[in-house]
């Protein structure tokens, strides 16, 4: 701060009354500078160079209006043939995808976590495998995984779980960093081995973190899946995806609709669960 | 002579809920219901296996050739992103306050928080569908969708960082006679700004995952290249535009850490440099 000064550069400022008094020290201000004059530069640059057509910019609003008025009214009847199975295959997707990402994810988690694994390079690693997981999309992954097992569920459900890694083992692995030392030390001292201690010692401490984690990201993997099968990892994007090609739009309003009481319905259902139950 | 409490005590003192225990085994049961109901089977995962060793063998190595109209995509979801997140946040701003039980009377929170969570609902790519579908394919598709997304994320956080505020400044600052512009500027805008920073450079990351995404709908940027990439089978191109995208995020999450160092930490660019940002981050709130 710009106010704390020695005692030997103190006698030598001016009265209290005269002094200026600033909240941060001229290198804060300039890097606050700019950081303001990047984001300034980096809109002003891609306004000018990013191609957007004017006239669908000002058309815009209309379109959208028409869109919705083809969609309504919702083509009902589309619903118990097609979508209602699309729709349990995502909730199928979402939650096996979850599922698999919890027993891919404690692993890493627990090896990127110091105090339990105590060598940066296996931490390093560990936390590479975090950090790749979490930058691919699920789009991408999905990708993958139709290219690897063709197209439908299967490939769904891995993109899900592999997308899943990064995140709840980094959350994990913090959770494990941040446990309490005593019971630990009281598990060593009595000599219980390395899987007494994690089970007695660090589960108890986690638990309750470990499965708000995975409820928060089956709530997010919900949404995920949903769009997975418009690049063919099955679900109900592939019914979405169908529809929109056709431009049935009634149906796709259905389809939409759906996926609307299904992400709705998650974040109810996951958030009486964490009341009652965490 | 045997005090009461120990009398008290039930004949298994360490005796656990058998909840847990029955959750499990329904938990196992679901799991072998919903793979025969997806048909995942081992066979397929085998087949998929040795589908998985040739993918890989001509994933590598990675061909840099077309270099031009990579770094085109990659301007473009660059460009997507920024302008979303500006646009995103310059609305959800008003929205976020609007929001807040705290400041504002029912009528104004009821219509803004309908905003957010209509926002908030969809997925950015299924958004970006319907915009590719209102205004045509390109950029503008993307941007108006990622602006939908900021929206429902910076509101949702924005609301909930304000009423989360502690009522004493904005109290000693109506005290004064201020008016409610003046409430806002010096009672409530100091005490969310840190977290505003947090959440708003989140954004901006997050846009920018999704910017290279919103293309394999048609919405502009990288993700379209990708995609026709994809279905050519020109999976070393593919590999290209992978590890592009990849280290383009990372370098967006690396710049992200530095200006949290700065607005929150009060670092100076002399100490971003060198620590290369040990600023820890928040938790992360939504998907990344």
């Amino acid at each position: 701060m710009a106010g704390a000064a020695t005692p030997a550069a103190a006698a030598a400022q001016p009265p209290v009354a005269e002094r200026i008094w600033r909240r941060f020290s001229p290198a804060q201000r300039l890097a606050r500078f700019s950081v303001y004059l990047v984001i300034v530069a980096a809109i002003a640059a891609s306004v000018q160079s990013v191609e957007v057509i004017p006239e669908f910019l000002a058309d815009a609003p209309e379109q959208v209006v028409d869109l919705l008025t083809r969609m309504w009214p919702a083509d009902w009847a589309h619903y118990p043939d097609t979508v209602h199975d699309a729709l349990i295959e995502t909730l199928h997707i979402a939650t096996l995808g979850t599922l698999l990402s919890l027993v891919l994810a404690m692993p890493v988690g627990i090896l990127a976590a110091h105090n339990l694994v105590p060598s940066t390079p296996v931490n390093l690693i560990a936390k590479l495998i975090l950090v790749s997981s979490r930058s691919v999309n699920s789009l991408v992954w999905a990708l993958l995984f139709v290219g690897i097992f063709g197209p439908g569920a299967l490939a769904g459900t891995l993109a899900i779980a592999f997308r899943s890694i990064g995140f709840v083992g980094k959350l994990f692995g913090e959770a494990l960093e941040e446990a309490q030392r005593g019971p630990i030390e009281a598990l060593t001292a009595a000599g219980a081995p390395w899987m007494s201690r994690m089970t007695y010692g660090y589960w108890p401490q986690v638990s309750p973190a470990f499965w708000s984690i995975a409820l928060f990201r089956w709530d997010i993997n919900v949404r995920e899946s949903a769009v997975l099968g418009l690049v063919g990892a099955g679900g109900i994007g592939m019914v979405l995806d169908s529809a929109l090609n056709l431009f049935q739009w009634p149906r796709v309003a259905v389809v939409l609709i759906a996926i609307f009481a299904v992400v709705v319905v998650a974040e109810v259902v996951v958030t009486q669960v964490r009341r009652r139950v965490i | 002579m045997s005090s009461p409490a120990v009398a008290a005590l039930p004949a298994d003192p360490f005796r656990r809920s058998p909840w847990p225990r029955v959750a499990m085994v329904a938990l196992v049961i679901y799991v072998i219901y919903a793979c025969a109901q997806l048909e995942v089977s081992w066979a397929r995962v085998e087949i998929g296996l040795e589908n998985a060793g040739r993918f890989f063998a001509r994933l590598f190595p990675p061909n840099f050739s077309r270099w031009e109209l990579l770094v085109k995509g990659l301007q473009e979801s660059l460009q997507i992103a920024v302008l979303a997140s500006t646009l995103g946040i310059v609305l959800a701003l008003p929205i976020g306050l609007c929001a807040a039980r705290n400041l504002m009377p029912s009528w104004a929170t009821w219509p803004a928080r309908f905003i957010i969570v209509s926002a908030r609902s969809f997925h950015p790519v299924i958004v970006a569908i319907l915009f590719v579908k209102a205004v045509g394919f390109g950029a503008l598709a993307g941007i108006l969708a990622l602006t939908l997304a900021s929206i429902g994320f910076i509101g949702k956080l924005f609301t909930e960082a304000i009423e989360e505020i502690s009522d004493k400044e904005v109290e000693a600052i109506r005290a004064t006679g201020a008016s409610f512009a003046s409430v806002l500027a010096f009672g409530v805008l100091p005490q969310v700004f840190s977290r505003f920073i947090g959440f708003a450079t989140y954004q901006l990351d997050s846009n920018l995952r999704n910017s290279t995404m919103v293309g394999i709908v048609g919405a502009g940027g990288v993700g379209g290249t990708l995609f026709a990439a994809f279905q050519r089978f020109d999976y070393d191109y593919v590999c290209a535009i992978l590890i592009s995208i990849i280290t383009l995020i990372m370098i967006g999450e690396v710049l992200a850490t530095g200006v949290r160092a700065i607005f929150i930490g009060n670092a100076t660019l002399s100490d971003v440099f060198r620590r290369g940002g040990a600023h820890r981050r928040e938790m992360h709130l939504e998907d990344d």
